[in-house]
């Protein structure tokens, strides 16, 4: 079991998340870098998908009751067991009663923390991941707060101290940020020059940036194509009736402030100017508040392309450590 | 006197004071103790109180109210015996 002493700013049991209730109105929710949470539960000799912790900018204290094998991947924030500094991208032991503990984050926001075995929170629709918004999976719903015990699975036996991950499948984070966009369903009622503006100017995540959506500051506001709003939808350029969102989908509020958005989504009725592509979502999910970032347009088919690496990098890495 | 600094965890945005009308929290001269708040950070729609970390004497601020942080900025320095 482990014990929760501190809980950080906002720490979750995540896997990959729950797919095909996004017409329910159920997010997938999951890791927000799902390569990151894969790569700390191969270390450990989990499957890719195991539930592990999602840290966002302020790591947990976290207390052992028993001996396990963890490693911690993501966000660079120095684990520290029992004061000493863990390797990062590497499986460590702990015993019985040691506290590992975490500095602030140097690079990168969100650290995961997996444990051989697996957290084993019971499933919810298929995921252990949380959905906080809906109260949904997870430990209780919700995210870890002081005094939480949370129970681990049985481990595979596959994982080995000082399992460490290669360089070349490491990842790199911070500095600016390119996030490649599918322009989208109404990315043709924005004006010209707005267009123009949106890929050529930089943008900086505001400090609101969290699981549902990332805002974006900085740019020039966005004009779009006046027209006559439709029935029902609201009186602002910027306004639909109603759609569902992809992950990854950017709206403009009022031409404003870019939002994308992320696992823990809400549907609703802002018009889709675009995507980041799915290659890129564990990007954001990295970016600290204040970060700077570009959008690039891209084709559909270089987005597939990207898809299509990205999921081997995947699979090279768990053939790695999972025989 | 040794010089302390009091060095935000978290990124997001500084504040000195609880509401736009209200005093700071503190002043520089201002005698704290290592629970003193300094300050707040929002970041994730969640405000964060700073404290002093040890006990002293607010020599200066480096970060100005309202102003963008970062993990590990210094946002303060102390004087102590």
């Amino acid at each position: 079991m482990i014990k929760v002493l501190k809980p950080g700013l906002a720490t979750s049991v995540q896997d990959l998340g729950r797919e095909g209730y996004y017409h329910l109105g159920i997010p997938p929710s999951g890791a927000l870098d799902q390569y990151a949470l894969s790569a700390a539960n191969c270390l450990v000799g989990n499957p890719a998908g195991a539930a592990a912790l999602e840290c966002t900018l302020l790591g947990p204290e976290l207390e052992f009751t028993v001996d396990a094998l963890v490693a911690v991947s993501g966000a660079h924030m120095a684990a520290r067991l029992d004061g000493v500094q863990m390797p990062h991208d590497t499986a460590f032991a702990v015993c019985a009663g040691q506290v590992l503990r975490f500095d602030f984050p140097k690079i990168g926001a969100r650290t995961y923390i997996a444990v051989a075995g697996g957290i084993d929170v019971p499933l919810v629709l298929g995921s252990r991941s949380t959905y906080a918004l809906g109260a949904l999976g997870g430990y209780q719903g919700r995210r870890l707060a002081a005094g939480d015990e949370l129970p681990i699975g049985e481990p595979s036996g596959q994982g080995k101290v000082g399992a460490s991950l290669p360089m070349a499948l490491r990842q790199a984070l911070g500095g600016e940020i390119e996030l490649r966009v599918v322009p989208g369903l109404y990315y043709d009622r924005l004006l010209p020059t707005a267009a123009k503006s949106f890929f050529a100017e930089p943008w900086t995540v505001g400090s609101e940036a969290d699981r549902i959506g990332y805002r974006f500051k900085g740019g020039s506001a966005l004009q779009f194509q006046p027209r006559e709003q439709p029935f029902g939808a609201g009186s602002d350029p910027s306004n639909i009736v109603d759609s569902c969102y992809p992950i990854g989908s950017i709206q403009v509020p009022a031409g404003l402030e870019p939002i994308v958005l992320h696992r823990d989504a809400v549907s609703g009725g802002y018009a889709m100017i675009g995507t980041v592509i799915s290659a890129d979502l564990d990007l954001i999910g990295q970016m600290q508040p204040n970060q700077k970032a570009h959008f690039v347009e891209v084709s559909l088919e270089d987005a597939l392309l990207a898809r299509q690496h990205y999921k081997k990098k995947l699979k090279r890495m768990s053939e790695l450590f999972l025989s | 006197m040794a010089e302390q600094t009091v060095f935000t965890p978290l990124p997001g945005t500084f504040y000195r004071r609880a509401t736009p009308d209200s005093p700071p929290f503190v002043e520089v001269g201002a005698q704290v103790t290592s629970d003193t708040v300094i300050g707040l950070i929002e970041v994730m729609k969640q405000f964060s109180e700073l404290t002093a970390g040890v006990a002293g004497t607010v020599s200066a601020f480096l970060v100005e109210d309202g102003d963008p942080v970062e993990p590990g900025q210094i946002v303060a320095t102390l004087d102590c015996q």
